[in-house]
């Protein structure tokens, strides 16, 4: 008898086990955003829930900053505790959407631009911040980043990074070769053809990815067609059928049959390809600037290949409607606040903070570089980052990357055509008319 | 307590656990397959309208024919398997060192597969291509950029994960045999071939017609593999149902035509395994002893 009561208890108390399991959680996440309500010398007792895409092991540099700044900002608050959550990038996508689509966003996150930023915003789930950008950071962010963040005049997070993306080169095979950085496209062309004829690859592209090759498709869009007409048609307001975006759409594929990117391209993962260029059996390789510590600082990469890459902006094209200085680039990732966020006041002071404190931070600590006006004549920089800074300051334009501002549903066709367009699987023509196709459609 | 409500007890925990996170979920996705949703926003209901989408979307049926090749080849290749279940039963030397080599692949997870694999497909560095260099094949293909071959040469990896398992179903099915059914076999003259397919085969036939189910079910849903080495591409050539979904789902944030698609796939799935109970039904079992 004693033992069927006992095997009674312990079946009973392991099903609730279950269920308190599967509550556990939720509840946790509740309490703590709920302030504690009890009236302190230093005011209410606050937490603030802040959800990040820096893990220790992925993003080092960052990842100490993230933690210097908010030690700095509890210190200075005493009532203030702030309760991270760090995921891996597209494992924090996901999340972030799940937590958005059950109404529970933490008070402060990270949140990409544009297309991204435009389902949360139609569902209410992010709170305007331009009271913030008024305030004390007025002026601090660079001219056109704040923007991106923008959907109907209110902007919705902060910018925290800025990225161009230049042509990066190995100096030493350019030596080997006798070859010169170029300043047209008909001279870029000329060195793929050396290059090629020799056996070596010229330009390491990881088109699984996609987004890798829309950034060829971007530049040669704007140096033919021009940049307003790419934006126009990135935007929606204009057309991919405009006669000079097809023609860099042939110009692509043109590219594709002089041998100009790795074997097995549309196979390769950016990473993959990231790795043919640092391993020097690729010569060029088109990259945003955060792959900069990688060619600057980062102790795992030889000295002596970090010290022979060099960058060059993408080549007019003779009778192309571009400008040398115009880069396809954009912010990289913003912090927003939770429109739902019971310690709003208080997450948007810690917005503000952060971004006023990460600008410096984030130039010597991680390489990257800031939304925010920094000075960097003080600062003991490489040069291949000051030099991509300093461009970065003359730019003409700066065109978000595609992908990033298009709506998902569209973005998704274009990275999809964008990799049909390097496997010769559409034509020039086809790939501006399911482009237009899917950004009609609006979602 | 009475011997009923004792057992309903036992019960309770596996059935709570399998409502919460398989029978409510179905039921939540084939609700949310009926509505326009983007995951976050609010849903407006349309009906059936993704599933009228779905017969017209010419990715969807590309996708569903690499799935569909995929169930083939896996049921196709247990035939294979069986054949080397046989050899390794029949006591052959080092018999037990095999089957083990064969489920290595089993206890490696997916990802870390897909890892070993890329660098064997890798196309300069690649073991595959660096082989075929070195016996003097100029141009090996890129395996996994040609829109052509990319689905074959992911096969391979997707069936070579799994033989062990099969191998290893058969095999023990295959020990349950009596010995004295063989022995009889043998004092009436049958040679090695007719006791296998007179003797053996019959009395496996019901795990053969269990694995035809599991290997075509587990093909029509599968991912893990294609989603780290191609992610579908180049070109959709390598899209499967499951990635196909999860794209939509989850890259172009249409959740309520992804949650559609799930459902849609879930149907096939039950359907195919229904035909193949019909199909393989037994007229009589057999049974020797």
């Amino acid at each position: 008898m004693f033992k069927r009561k006992w095997t009674t208890t312990m079946a009973l108390a392991l099903t609730l086990g279950l269920v308190l399991a599967g509550c556990g959680k939720n509840d946790a996440g509740q309490n703590a955003a709920e302030p504690s309500g009890s009236k302190d010398a230093g005011g209410d007792k606050v937490t603030i829930q802040f959800m990040h895409l820096w893990p220790e092991g992925v993003s080092a540099g960052q990842n100490k900053i993230v933690n210097q700044i908010i030690e700095a900002y509890q210190n200075e608050h005493p009532n203030v505790t702030i309760k991270q959550e760090v995921l891996d990038n597209e494992q924090y996508k996901n999340k972030l959407k799940v937590l958005g689509s059950s109404n529970n966003l933490p008070d402060v996150g990270v949140t990409w631009a544009a297309g991204f930023l435009q389902p949360y915003v139609d569902g209410k789930l992010f709170t305007p911040l331009d009271d913030l950008l008024t305030g004390e950071l007025n002026g601090k962010f660079v001219a056109g980043t704040t923007e991106a963040y923008a959907i109907n005049g209110k902007t919705y997070a902060l910018p925290l990074e800025f990225n161009i993306a230049p042509v990066y080169y190995n100096k030493t095979i350019f030596e080997q070769n006798g070859l010169q950085v170029p300043q047209t496209y008909e001279q870029f062309k000329q060195i793929v053809k050396t290059l090629s004829d020799k056996g070596i690859a010229p330009i390491a592209l990881g088109n699984k990815d996609r987004w890798t090759g829309s950034l060829w498709y971007m530049y040669l869009a704007d140096r033919i067609a021009g940049q307003k007409v790419l934006a126009d048609a990135i935007s929606g307001s204009g057309s991919f059928e405009d006669e000079g975006l097809v023609k860099a759409a042939k110009e692509v594929q043109a590219l594709v049959d002089s041998n100009a990117f790795v074997k097995g391209f549309n196979g390769l993962s950016n990473e993959e390809a990231k790795s043919e260029f640092l391993n020097g059996k690729a010569a060029m390789y088109l990259m945003g600037t955060w792959e900069l510590p990688n060619f600057t600082t980062n102790e795992e990469i030889p000295k002596s290949f970090r010290d022979s890459v060099g960058f060059f902006k993408f080549p007019t094209v003779e009778g192309g409607k571009g400008d040398i200085n115009s880069w396809v680039g954009g912010p990289g990732v913003g912090l927003f606040v939770s429109e739902n966020s019971k310690v709003k006041e208080e997450a948007k002071k810690f917005v503000e903070y952060f971004v006023t404190k990460w600008g410096e931070q984030s130039v010597t600590g991680a390489g990257v570089i800031p939304a925010t006006k920094v000075d960097t004549s003080t600062m003991d920089l490489p040069q291949l980052y000051i030099d991509l800074f300093n461009e970065m300051n003359k730019a003409s334009s700066i065109t978000l990357f595609a992908d990033v501002q298009m709506k998902p549903n569209a973005a998704e066709t274009h990275l999809n055509m964008i990799q049909a367009l390097f496997g010769k699987a559409v034509t020039p023509e086809k790939f501006a008319q399911e482009h237009t196709a899917a950004i009609s459609k609006g979602n | 307590m009475s011997n009923k409500k004792m057992i309903a007890l036992y019960v309770l925990p596996a059935l709570l656990l399998i409502l919460a996170i398989v029978y409510i979920p179905i039921v939540l996705t084939a609700f949310y397959g009926l509505h326009e949703w983007n995951g976050i926003g609010a849903m407006t209901f349309i009906g059936l309208g993704h599933y009228k989408t779905l017969m017209q979307d010419k990715a969807f049926w590309s996708s569903a024919g690499h799935s569909c090749l995929l169930a083939i080849f896996s049921v196709l290749s247990l035939i294979l398997y069986l054949i080397v279940a046989m050899v390794l039963a029949a006591r052959i030397k080092g018999a037990n060192l095999f089957r083990k080599i064969y489920l290595i692949p089993m206890l490696l997870s997916s990802v870390a597969i897909a890892q070993l694999w890329l660098r064997v497909y890798h196309p300069t560095n690649g073991i595959l291509n660096s082989l075929l260099v070195s016996i003097g094949i100029d141009n090996p293909p890129a395996w996994l950029a040609e829109p052509s071959i990319v689905l074959y040469a992911l096969f391979i990896p997707i069936l070579w994960q799994y033989a062990g398992f099969y191998i290893l179903i058969y095999y023990a099915a295959l020990k349950n045999i009596p010995s004295s059914l063989e022995e009889a076999a043998k004092i009436d003259g049958a040679n090695a071939l007719q006791i296998a397919w007179k003797i053996k085969l019959p009395l496996v036939m019901e795990v053969v017609k269990v694995t035809i189910v599991l290997a075509a079910v587990g093909s029509l849903k599968y991912f893990d593999l294609i989603f780290v080495m191609t992610d579908g591409g180049p070109n959709g050539a390598s899209e499967v149902m499951a990635s196909y979904m999860y794209h939509e789902a989850f890259r172009a944030y249409d959740f309520g035509y992804g949650s559609a698609i799930s459902f849609f796939l879930l149907v096939i799935c039950l359907l195919v395994t229904w035909v193949i109970r019909k199909l393989t039904a037994a007229k009589d079992t057999i049974q020797y002893s």
